[in-house]
């Protein structure tokens, strides 16, 4: 395949290198839903990272460290929801000076714990380990992240396509005044929104410095995430399945370009180390600018192009960005 | 007046409690880290010609984002203008034959100009044809940019033998901008920052243009009543304020490095945002605010040695500040509605 | 259950919207509530559904005294209102936006709920179809419905007949009178008379925030015609001295989108020097017309001519426009022509088609200066644009009007200025500007329009119903093909 990755350990390896990303882009996805752009990611994720790598480091609990990285998130959120819903100020101004706040507040206070050995939440086998083929032996063999991951996305799927409360978060971020008239508290529910949101990118945050890559240090290795997460979630119209493929696309951009880093001993591996960065997000503009077009265009009556569409075609939550002011 | 001056005061002691108690969680000494930070900044001429190296990029960055600002446009881009312009400047500097370093340097002035202001240009380009939003279009091309820079370090303009994170070869003496005696500071750099500065009002406060991009960042509708037109404007301010920015990457390279390094922006882009949003988009105020800043960042350098302190304090502290002033005017809004 | 206004009284600001609204509605019948375009209907209704606070009165139900804070307290008394402009979700499902506000229940029940509501009313709607393909008239009838599910007892209808079809007019008559006749107490809000008179067997007529007019079934329509509008004014002497010239504004079969129902087949010739009222309901195509002449708005088909030349169909067509010396004035003004943050002189710089690269900041505040003193603003030129009033907002926009302009398009000129204020605009337009201007302007005010123009052209869901001269037509005959209706009332 590339290099000498065979096909089941490259499947393993997206999987693995794509679940912390997925869940963060997830989290966004539930927060701009309800209309709120919380642009704070890129620190966030750092932020959470650490705490989760200091409580797991010191109470040698890497369920601690996960809420920690959790909490750590929520926290932020709370910021970004009393600033942008309540004060009603730029949701852009205030999530992107909390994004390098939370960068340089992780590497402040976590310095003393830099390159320090701590807990690692490790590959674990799938029950019926023994009696599956050996390949999926070795897709399976996964963290628990990636599980968490796989099932957030059909979890956030169900809440948003099937869930009274998912489709009441989806109303107000496309027009919180019919939302109000309808008795609802916009407001209300896009604090909640804020708040979960920014936990499960605690959570993701925590999954690197806890699972993917362990540790803490200047520079972690999740720097930069915060913003692919951000434009998948836009590039991948809100929907989750589609954020979570474009997770999965640049996890494999980063994994092949280890792989072929070995096939191309004189390109120097920072250029494969950046490369995913700067290819994924002209992918997702350029999909995004070559289905501007039909997604202008009427709508189709067949059901399979209505499924179609659905899959490929969406669009921003009517109010996103906006804070919404009662009369 | 009195509202102002309660502001401030309010403001500093909000960044001051923050950074005392992330300093406590920390277990750090919490006077004696400020106390490191102000002589690490101001102990010595030395000292002091680094904050001005730190000040001169950070004015250029922020004098170029003044415009975009006015138009209402977040041109998060200005990472990659920064590199861009470094990359212009580098590139007319490796031009082969010119014996005259002072003609080579006027090159690579206009260079980095160039280079910026065309990165900008893209950027404005994906906004007002390609409807992409501007945040989403910058930070793709700061990718790309960072993208790009690393692999002509390591590729094509690598140094002979061992290609490294550490960059380019040097310049040639003769290429490096000239110093005073005993300062770090180049001469010309604190000049073209003056300048810019100085245009920059001008242009803003007393042109035409400034008005129009005013006019078009308050209410893009109305403006198109006044025969302007916003795409028009958009571009223009884009492409000045990625200019700014190359100028920034040009200093850098002549000025501090001497060669190409992969992290040749050292960040000031986004600095520089954190700083126009914190003096609230004022132009007296910026000069003031980036030497803040500045010898924030200069003073926090020598923290790991001393104290074994990470040297990001200086961003908390930063960021702490914008953060505190955005909160101090939203609840300021929401008395004056109620 | 019957509901009593008691003195409802609502300010905005200095603004009095509703002063000493006292009625009573009873439930089984349809009660009418019609008056002009800013009368106070609207907000009378949004108070009544908590969506809106009240400044003063009281309001009862069944004789007892309710507090209404927010919608959902409205709702649990049984009150629901279907908005004029469609409160829903149209990237959402039918299904979706009916469920939404409905009490909980599974979605089978909801779907069959939904689906047995369809089949007793005989509309037509398919659950799973996306709100923004259907129909304004198709998203009022799921309003009607989720109402009806969530057990609503007093319905309000906000002009329940704006934008639908005349099919889907006969669809949701029946439905009110078979929901009214359950004993279901119903207040329709309108402009139209001739909907109020098939449907309600009592009317209320409302006129600057005030009850003008009550009456029961059978209605006499001059009457309401009078309370809605005033009374009609004599016809002055016209003492115009414009000369009329060849043709400089020409719409060759226009169709547009905008508003509520765009523009359709639009033919207009504008000769010099005319002034020409635009006259409709509120959204019937009047402000799409102006737009379009302004190069603000493109057309989907045809062509719009001035002075000979075609606007190109693209954003470029304002700037043409205004080469041309057309000026365009909206209604909203600080949305829309202002800037709320810049100072007055700051305006007077941005005027103009100086080509020099400096800005004389000296030469823009004695013109400020000037224009503070020639137009009587109230204001110095430091000041920024949001602290004038509304009426000092209009006078710096005449001031900062192109005194060359050979047409000026006005969208509602005298919205919320006092009589004087008005009357100052007018004395303006008419003697100050060369007699060759021709002047295009839209009102609510039928008076305003009568008054000054010496055309009328009337507007009805976005087709032009009437264009003549106003000597050869009449108050009530202008009132009437504003409605919609066929024939004028004798």
């Amino acid at each position: 395949m590339l290099g000498d990755l065979s096909f089941p350990v490259l499947i393993a390896s997206v999987l693995a290198a794509s679940a912390p990303l997925i869940i963060i882009a997830l989290g966004e996805t539930l927060a701009e839903k309800s209309g709120v752009i919380n642009l704070s990611l890129d620190g966030v994720v750092l932020f959470s990272a650490m705490a989760a790598f200091v409580v797991a480091k010191e109470t040698g609990s890497l369920t601690l460290g996960f809420l920690a990285g959790g909490f750590a998130g929520m926290l932020t959120g709370v910021l970004v929801g009393y600033f942008s819903i309540y004060l009603h100020l730029s949701q852009v101004a205030v999530g992107f000076a909390l994004a390098l706040l939370c960068r340089d507040l992780a590497y402040f206070l976590g310095n003393p714990y830099s390159r320090v050995q701590g807990p690692t939440l490790l590959e674990s086998k799938p029950p019926l380990h023994d009696i599956l083929p050996s390949s999926l032996q070795t897709i399976m063999t996964q963290p628990l992240t990636v599980w968490f991951a796989l099932l957030l996305v059909f979890l956030l799927y169900y809440f948003f396509t099937f869930s009274k409360a998912g489709l009441c978060l989806r109303s107000v971020g496309e027009n919180p005044a019919a939302s109000f008239a309808r008795g609802l508290n916009p407001s209300k529910i896009q604090m909640w929104a804020v708040l979960v949101g920014a936990f499960l990118v605690g959570i993701g945050g925590a999954a690197y410095s806890l699972s993917l890559k362990p540790g803490w240090g200047r520079p972690q290795g999740a720097e930069g995430i915060g913003w692919i997460a951000l434009a998948l979630v836009i590039f991948g119209g809100w929907h989750p399945m589609r954020v979570a493929l474009g997770a999965m696309l640049f996890a494999f951009l980063q994994v092949s370009g280890i792989g072929l880093q070995d096939l191309f001993p004189g390109v120097p591996a920072q250029v494969f180390q950046t490369a995913p960065f700067p290819l994924m997000i002209f992918t997702l503009i350029f999909m995004h600018y070559s289905t501007r077009k039909s997604r202008k265009q009427g709508y189709n009556e067949n059901s399979f192009q209505r499924f179609i569409g659905k899959l490929f075609m969406s669009r921003a939550p009517k109010a996103i960005g906006k804070s919404y002011k009662q009369e | 007046m009195k509202r102002l001056s309660l502001d401030i005061l309010l403001g500093s002691l909000l960044v001051f409690g923050f950074t005392a108690l992330v300093l406590l969680i920390a277990g750090a000494p919490v006077l004696a880290s400020f106390k490191n930070i102000w002589l690490g900044a101001f102990a010595s001429t030395s000292k002091i010609s680094q904050v001005l190296s730190v000040w001169v990029p950070l004015m250029l960055c922020s004098c170029g984002l003044i415009y975009t600002f006015r138009a209402n446009l977040w041109n998060i881009g200005i990472e990659g203008q920064v590199t861009m312009g470094a990359i212009g400047a580098m590139a007319a500097l490796r031009i082969p034959g010119i014996e005259h370093p002072a003609l080579i340097l006027t090159l690579a002035f206009f260079a980095s100009f160039l280079g910026g202001g065309l990165w900008g240009l893209l950027a404005g380009g994906l906004k007002t044809r390609g409807g992409v939003h501007e945040i989403f279009g910058g930070l793709g091309l700061n990718f790309v940019a960072q993208g790009f820079i690393l692999w002509l370090i390591f590729g094509p303009w690598k140094r002979p033998g061992i290609a490294s994170m550490s960059g380019t070869e040097l310049l040639p003496r003769d290429l490096w901008l000239s110093t005073f005696p005993g300062w770090r500071v180049a001469t010309a750099g604190v000049i073209i920052a003056v300048a810019v500065l100085i245009l920059t009002w001008l242009f803003l406060e007393k042109s035409r243009m400034g008005i129009k991009l005013k006019a078009i960042g308050q209410n893009p509708k109305a403006a198109l009543l006044y025969a302007t037109s916003p795409e028009r404007y958009y571009l223009q301010s884009i492409i000045i304020a990625g200019g700014c920015a190359g100028l920034a990457g040009f200093l850098q390279v002549t000025a501090v490095y001497h060669r190409l390094i992969p992290s040749i922006s050292s960040g000031y882009g986004y600095l520089a945002l954190l700083l126009v949003m914190l003096s609230g988009y004022r132009i007296i105020l910026i000069p003031f605010l980036a030497l803040f800043f500045a010898s924030l960042n200069v003073g926090a350098i020598q923290l790991p040695i001393v104290l074994q302190l990470d040297s990001a304090l200086s961003g908390v502290i930063q960021g702490c500040c914008v953060l505190s002033a955005l909160l101090i005017l939203g609840l300021r809004q929401k008395r004056k509605q109620s | 259950m019957d509901v009593k206004f008691q003195n409802i009284s609502k300010n905005f600001g200095s603004v009095k919207a509703l002063t000493d609204v006292t009625l009573t509605a009873h439930s089984g019948t349809i009660h009418g509530l019609i008056g002009e375009n800013g009368a106070g209907k609207s907000t009378l209704m949004k108070i009544l559904t908590g969506y809106q606070s009240k400044s003063g009165g009281k309001i009862l139900i069944d004789g007892s005294e309710i507090q209404l804070n927010d919608p959902r307290q409205a709702s649990k008394h049984g009150i629901g209102m279907l908005y004029q402009e469609p409160m829903d979700f149209t990237p959402l499902t039918v299904l979706e936006n009916f469920s939404l506000g409905s009490p909980y229940q599974g979605r089978r029940e909801l779907r069959f709920s939904l689906e047995t509501l369809t089949i007793r009313f005989g509309f037509h709607l398919d659950p799973d179809r996306l709100v923004e393909q259907l129909t304004v008239g198709e998203r009022q009838q799921i309003e009607l419905l989720r109402l009806i599910h969530c057990k609503t007892r007093i319905l309000i209808l906000d002009e329940p007949t704006t934008g639908i079809s005349p099919a889907q007019k006969e669809a949701l008559f029946p439905a009110l009178q078979q929901l009214a006749a359950d004993g279901m107490n119903i207040l329709l809000v309108s402009h139209k008379l001739e909907e109020v008179a098939s449907l309600c067997s009592e009317v209320t007529v409302l006129r600057h925030g005030r009850i003008t007019h009550h009456a029961h079934a059978p209605f006499h329509f001059p009457e309401l015609l009078t309370a809605m509008f005033g009374s009609v004014p004599e016809q002055k002497n016209k003492t115009h001295c414009r000369t009329q010239g060849s043709s400089i504004l020409l719409f060759e079969n226009v169709e547009a989108t905008g508003e509520r129902q765009g523009l359709q087949h639009c033919v207009v010739a504008v000769n010099e020097g005319e002034v020409i009222g635009l006259a409709g309901l509120d959204g019937a195509g009047q402000s799409t017309l102006l737009r379009l002449a302004a190069g603000l708005a493109i057309p989907n088909k045809g062509n719009v001519q001035l002075f000979g030349n075609t606007l190109p169909k693209s954003n470029s067509a304002s700037q043409q426009a205004q080469k041309l010396d057309v000026s365009f004035l909206p209604a909203d003004r600080l949305e829309e022509a202002l800037f709320a943050d810049m100072s007055l002189s700051d305006h007077f710089s941005l005027r103009g088609r100086q080509s020099s690269f400096w800005r004389s900041i000296k030469k823009a505040q004695t013109l400020a200066k000037n224009g503070i003193r020639e137009f009587s603003i109230k204001g110095n030129p430091e000041d920024t644009a949001q602290d004038l009033s509304g009426g000092n907002q209009q006078r710096l926009l005449l001031a900062l009007l192109n005194p060359h302009s050979r047409l000026v398009l006005l969208e509602n000129p005298t919205r919320g200025l006092d009589i004087r204020s008005g009357q100052w605009v007018w004395h303006y337009l008419l003697n100050t500007l060369s007699p060759k201007t021709a002047i295009l302007f839209s009102s609510p005010e039928l008076d305003e329009i009568l008054h000054y123009s010496d055309r009328i052209i009337v507007f009805h869901d976005g087709e032009i119903v009437m264009d003549k001269a106003v000597n050869e037509t009449s108050h009530n005959a202008v009132a009437t093909a504003m409605t919609g209706m066929k024939e004028a009332i004798q």
